[in-house]
């Protein structure tokens, strides 16, 4: 473990590390959920976001919609463009984070996102706000270590996390590059692909994890290709979290008419597939 | 930094940047492979064997040098300014794009690559690719979306006949961004065996850097030509900007030479005015979007804006991060012509000089309508003729409400 990164150094406020310990404490797998803000109205993401850590949600993932998501699958495309018709900006996603905290101080969110809508609405301005409503950590999804200092400087500014992704293809002499800059926990992507599409192969991830912890003390997320409680358990194994996205968005997309109209009961359904994947990932660890 | 002179030629910076712009934004995915790009053009660029080859290529499969030609009767027509084109339109297929395909292959032949995806607007830079890898025996996929597809269906159907697979992108707008969406996705997917080959210097670093070195051949072949036609260099270039390959062809190589000004022509579509327009520098602002900071059309909330112009070629919300620089210092001046112009001067040059130019280049040819009367007869314009306007014809036609 010489050359291993170490963690950078977080105070017990903070609700990231705090929910990976407390995940450590009972022996368990957590499970982080993605859903894309005002998806499929203000009116249900906000019922859905509410009703996730008590559906067994460990940390969430707000997307932050864009018009072009290049990382993205058919289920998260739509999403995006079922939030932009309600003309979802970034202090939209803030404004639902606000309100999430009345009633939720425990649970960690992550906005996740693609840069043009954060660099647009300005970095620094970005980082003070999102701090200020109670946001933990940030993934953009198109910014790589190599462009990131610049919205960085400002989030470690503020305590926010900038949580980075891994690859399949990010090589040992790469993986410094990444982990050395990164804080919060890693993000590794199961798949070469887009998000939804393939499924996330359970050896191929083990060996991954274990090359990630011999870089890194960071708790490691495993996201991309996770549809079924059962794929979450298997993944959830290898890993200290499993990131559920396109599957919960999927319900979504299934639960409105032509019009986006959402049908009566939606969040019940997305509630109670997350609750089974909870199920799933909890049961991952012996 | 070994040299000391200023240059408007040193970009980009080894992290891929023209000062503000440019860049590599892109998934961590794609990271590792952009970098192995990076790392094999270099070794090309160092390699005489590389530019012999593709000198041969040229000169032998596409038919370089291009004349330079006196463009007499508009000349006369416009009553100041003397004319010439650089005729990028005969090339073999017609357009620019293939100096610039042919580059590209050879970098991913000896990458070992044995699939080629690329995407395309008015489908030139599409044939220019289906092309090169009929020619080396590649596969080749195409990605375009469904509105460009109804209104350049004969490049589609060239395309096939050379062997390539043209998938429709119906998602977002169903254009050239979404083209290029899409392709960025088949190679986060695909990234053992694939090859992605972009179309116009922009995208992440190396791309923009390494198209303008492909395209540079025009503005090398002109400053020769001109040299010998006139004993002296241009006064004026100018030449359409949709990303922007051709025209950074053009500028590159007279960067440094002061006296030379430079003119990029950007698609107004409709009237700046009325919002519907491709124009990104003339009306969008900085922003971060297919791997490079530039300007982009977009709105208050950073969600990036349709573009609307006649050209499909120019109907990109976005321009190549070097233009984007070249702008901020001032070096190139970016101006803009309507889609009623660019038809105008379709049809003018069509009958005037017996060329039929790609609508794109009517942009061009627009803004030098627009100048050339108030320049003094010594004063010389090279206007780039980027294409040829055979796969405009049913476009014009239905803008002029001909029935064919």
């Amino acid at each position: 473990m010489s050359a291993a990164i170490k963690a950078k150094v977080v105070d017990s406020s903070n609700r990231i590390a705090a929910r990976f310990a407390l995940l450590k404490k009972h022996k368990r797998a957590g499970l982080v959920t993605f859903i894309t803000a005002n998806d499929p109205t203000p009116h249900v993401f906000m019922d859905i976001l509410e009703g996730l850590p008590a559906s067994g949600a460990d940390l969430i993932e707000i997307g932050i919609p864009f018009s072009d998501p290049m990382a993205d699958g058919p289920a998260i495309q739509l999403s995006s463009q079922r939030a932009l018709k309600h003309k979802t900006r970034v202090d939209d996603v803030l404004e639902a984070v606000r309100e999430f905290r009345k009633n939720e101080i425990d649970t960690p969110i992550i906005l996740m996102g693609y840069y043009n809508p954060i660099y647009h609405y300005g970095n620094q301005e970005f980082a003070e706000r999102a701090a200020a409503v109670g946001v933990d950590g940030v993934i953009v999804v198109d910014l790589p270590p190599e462009e990131s200092e610049e919205l960085t400087v400002h989030l470690r500014a503020n305590d926010i996390h900038m949580i980075f992704l891994t690859a399949p293809t990010s090589s040992d002499a790469r993986l410094p590059t990444i982990l050395k800059e990164a804080s919060g926990f890693v993000y590794h992507v199961a798949i070469t692909g887009i998000t939804g599409t393939a499924s996330a192969n359970e050896d191929a991830v083990k060996v991954a994890t274990m090359r990630l912890r011999k870089h890194t003390d960071l708790p490691i997320a495993v996201g991309f290709g996770i549809k079924t409680p059962e794929q979450a358990r298997a993944i959830g194994a290898h890993c200290d979290a499993a990131v559920v996205g396109s599957a919960i968005v999927d319900i979504i997309a299934k639960g409105v008419d032509a019009t986006g109209k959402p049908q009566a009961g939606l969040t019940m359904k997305v509630l109670e597939f997350v609750k089974s994947l909870a199920t799933g990932v909890h049961g991952a660890w012996p | 930094m070994a040299e000391a002179r200023n240059t408007y030629k040193s970009g980009a910076d080894e992290a891929g940047h023209f000062g503000l712009f440019g860049g590599r934004y892109v998934a961590e995915t794609l990271m590792p492979l952009i970098l192995e790009v990076e790392k094999a053009y270099n070794a090309c660029r160092a390699d005489p064997k590389f530019a012999a080859e593709l000198k041969h290529l040229n000169t032998h499969y596409a038919g370089r040098p291009s004349a330079l030609y006196f463009a007499e009767r508009l000349t006369e027509h416009f009553g100041g300014a003397k004319l010439y084109f650089k005729r990028d339109e005969l090339n073999h297929t017609g357009s620019h794009k293939i100096n610039n395909t042919l580059g590209q292959i050879l970098v991913a032949r000896r990458m070992g690559k044995t699939r080629i995806i690329a995407e395309t607007g008015a489908g030139q830079h599409g044939v220019a690719t289906a092309t090169v890898c009929a020619r080396f025996g590649l596969q080749c996929v195409v990605y375009m979306g469904a509105k460009d597809i109804e209104r350049q269906k004969s490049n589609v159907f060239r395309m096939q006949l050379l062997g390539a697979e043209v998938r429709p992108v119906d998602k977002g707008t169903a254009t050239l961004k979404d083209a290029m969406n899409e392709a960025l996705r088949d190679w986060v997917a695909n990234v053992h065996d694939t090859y992605y080959l972009i179309g116009t210097a922009a995208g992440p670093h190396p791309y923009p850097t390494m198209v303008r070195d492909f395209q540079s051949v025009i503005g090398e072949e002109v400053r020769k030509q001109l040299l010998e036609a006139e004993g002296r260099l241009p006064d004026s270039l100018v030449a359409a900007v949709g990303g922007g390959s051709n025209a950074i062809g053009l500028f590159h190589p007279f960067l440094d030479d002061a006296d030379v000004k430079m003119y990029g022509v950007e698609a107004a579509g409709r009237g700046i005015k009325t919002g519907e327009h491709a124009a990104s520098i003339t009306g969008g602002s900085p922003g971060v979007l297919h791997g490079n900071r530039t300007y982009l059309l977009q709105d208050e909330g950073g969600q990036i804006k349709d573009a609307h112009s006649i050209s499909a070629g120019l109907d990109y919300p976005g321009i190549g991060p070097e233009h984007a620089w070249l702008h901020f210092q001032g070096r190139v001046n970016y101006v803009s012509a309507t889609d009623d112009e660019a038809l105008a001067a379709f049809q003018f040059c069509s009958k005037l000089e017996g060329i039929l130019p790609a609508l794109e280049p009517a942009h061009a040819l627009a803004y030098v309508a627009q100048v050339a009367p108030t320049l003094p007869k010594e004063h010389i314009i090279v206007m780039n003729m980027c294409g040829r306007g055979d796969k405009d014809v049913f476009t014009v036609a239905d803008a002029l409400g001909a029935k064919l």
